[in-house]
């Protein structure tokens, strides 16, 4: 095999300045008809010092961004209680509000440590249906903000918040004439605190979280050829996984975290493989001369679904894992092209890339494999890479906007939308992460 | 069973190839540039010697000149299989390959953004191994030729134009 190792740069970046980063901010482009309305009233500050982030603005902010709520303005506000016995039922009925949310701060001078105590209430019932006191360091506002979110949406809708999750992603760079940076990055699922993780001037594809949400495999061209790495993200350590000639791609973890699904076309075309993390044992899933790529798992992780253009153009099919490789399923027959699909926690319903026609539209849609109802979530033309937040609540995916890459989500039934545009480069390739604790 | 077709294609490809080589022996663009060219290729050491006509010789290595010079050959939409327009120019670098055998090239595969990711780079290297094969059968040994599919992951043009994308859908051949 003719290997080459290229001296390229490659950086593994835990800490850098957020000046040089691609930050990314939210922009709601479409919300819901009946949004829920909520009150958050400014936190009190105890000690009167000021911190640099204001925790009720980011909890307004994650609850509007999922398009189910609307926060009251603070100017409407007719009292602005700290504590439960400050309360005043009456005084939020007549503003029409559903919930009402209150907190105060404290922070010991000198100290970096900070007390935050909320309290939430449901307006109409006139009950206080959660409260609690958080601690932790002042450079975790955002942490403290979110985990209030967390809980307000839970008590709300039932479903677990995920506004403590994060984001992998990819953000390519001109860097000067036919030179282009790549960079890894992991953010707040809201695009705030970007972090880089790995910085090559060679391309990287298709980051993927360990289920652990501790590690984050991915494709680095940094030698030249395409080859799969894991990192662990809290120390930047990392190994190469795998050195077989031609493409190396796609690795998608296993749900228990033990085994990788891979492309690997070493043996002519494109083929989805499993190799074991534990033993290095490689498994071959599919045996065909067309092009098979995209494996994802069965939330059981006995299947394995791909894409594979093996009829002519690519369709979406399933194998269960140690089948003969003629044992293939085909899933998908309505579009010209379906492609990236994965399946959503409860099996049947299968989120995927989607081109209805010839016309080169590419958008994002769930198509129920029981029913074989389709539902198509955007109206963008290049869609990709679709990423399912770990509440099962919203799907992120890669689009381009005025000629650049953006992050957009959408709700899995299509009614609210956000937007995280990037202020430089190209972002691709979002990746959710699990629940992280 | 499947060496007799390959033995069948090769022979079927080189005489295809001799045929298309023959039928555009001459094109006047070709000739034009020949004058001015001259000198420099007589110079190189071409692939092929002898004293038989020199006239010719240095005719035909001019066309092999002009032909290695061209390093990059775009795809049509969705199409894995090179121009047929590129074909003589695409023998030349077999022949060049196959008559300098220390030689190494590396041929990059490149799709445009529209589609998946992986997808585009599962196409990159099929455009990248039609080309391969190609080399082979005309003569080239497959221990001089690395392949490497960038996807969309190295657009010559950025932008969301036809022509952006006509320009990204391509295989380099790039010297080692």
């Amino acid at each position: 095999m003719n290997f080459r190792f290229f001296s390229i740069f490659v950086f593994i970046l835990v800490f850098q300045t957020p000046s040089s980063m691609a930050e990314l901010s939210i922009q709601i482009t479409q919300g819901v008809d009946d949004p829920i309305p909520i009150a958050v009233v400014p936190f009190f500050m105890d000690s009167g010092s000021v911190l640099s982030e204001d925790v009720a603005q980011i909890v307004r902010n994650d609850l509007e961004q999922v398009g189910e709520f609307r926060a009251l303005p603070l100017s409407n506000m007719i009292s602005l209680p700290d504590e439960e016995q400050e309360v005043f039922y009456r005084d939020w009925r007549i503003l029409a509000q559903d919930y009402l949310l209150i907190g105060k701060i404290n922070q010991q001078p000198g100290s970096q440590l900070i007390r935050v105590q909320y309290e939430f209430f449901d307006v109409n019932r006139e009950i206080k249906l959660a409260g609690e006191v958080l601690t932790g360091n002042v450079t975790q506002l955002r942490d403290i903000g979110h985990t209030i979110s967390n809980v307000v949406f839970e008590q709300v809708t039932g479903v677990p918040g995920a506004f403590t999750s994060q984001l992998l992603y990819i953000v390519s760079e001109n860097a000067g004439p036919n030179t282009s940076l790549f960079k890894l990055e992991k953010s707040d699922y809201d695009g705030a605190r970007p972090q880089v993780l790995l910085e090559s001037g060679e391309p990287i594809m298709s980051p993927s979280w360990s289920p652990n949400g501790q590690d984050v495999a991915y494709v680095s061209f940094e030698t030249g050829l395409p080859r799969i790495y894991i990192q662990n993200i809290a120390s930047g350590q990392r190994r190469q996984i795998t050195n077989y000639p031609n493409i190396n791609s796609s690795p998608v973890w296993s749900p228990d975290g033990t085994k990788l699904a891979m492309v690997l076309s070493k043996d002519g075309s494109p083929d989805i493989y499993v190799q074991d993390l534990i033993s290095n044992q490689l498994l071959r899933v599919t045996d065909h001369p067309a092009i098979d790529t995209e494996p994802s798992w069965t939330p059981d992780g006995e299947f394995l679904v791909f894409m594979s253009d093996r009829t002519g153009q690519p369709q979406i099919y399933q194998i269960a894992l140690g089948a003969n490789s003629f044992d293939v399923e085909r899933l998908t027959y309505d579009c010209f092209q379906c492609a990236k699909a994965r399946f959503l926690p409860d099996g049947v319903n299968l989120v995927h890339v989607r081109r209805e026609t010839r016309q080169a539209l590419y958008q994002i849609a769930i198509l129920n494999i029981e029913t074989l109802r389709v539902i198509t979530l955007t109206d963008t033309s290049l869609d990709e890479s679709p990423s399912l937040a770990p509440n099962g609540s919203m799907i992120i995916y890669a689009t381009k906007f005025n000629g650049k890459g953006v992050l957009d989500a959408v709700s899995i039934d299509g009614r609210v939308k956000f937007r995280l545009p990037s202020t430089q480069g190209d972002v691709r390739e979002p990746s959710w992460s699990p629940f992280l604790n | 069973m499947a060496k007799q077709q390959n033995q069948f294609l090769k022979v079927g490809t080189l005489v295809i190839s001799l045929f298309v080589l023959g039928a555009c022996s001459s094109t006047s663009e070709m000739e034009e540039e020949s004058s001015s060219t001259e000198a420099a290729a007589s110079t190189n050491s071409g692939s092929s010697s002898g004293a038989g006509n020199n006239n010719q010789l240095t005719q035909e290595q001019i066309r092999a000149q002009n032909a290695l010079r061209q390093t990059v050959f775009y795809f049509d939409f969705d199409v894995a299989e090179f121009k047929p327009a590129d074909r003589e120019t695409l023998t030349y670098h077999a022949r060049d390959l196959a008559a300098n055998s220390s030689k190494r090239i590396r041929l990059e595969g490149h799709a445009d953004e529209r589609g998946t990711r992986e997808y585009n780079l599962a196409l990159g290297e099929r455009r990248a191994n039609g080309i391969l094969n190609y080399f082979i059968v005309n003569g080239a040994a497959r221990s001089q030729i690395e392949v490497v599919s960038y996807g969309e992951e190295r657009p010559e043009q950025s932008g969301q134009s036809e022509q952006a994308y006509g320009r990204n859908r391509r295989v380099e051949v790039v010297a080692q």
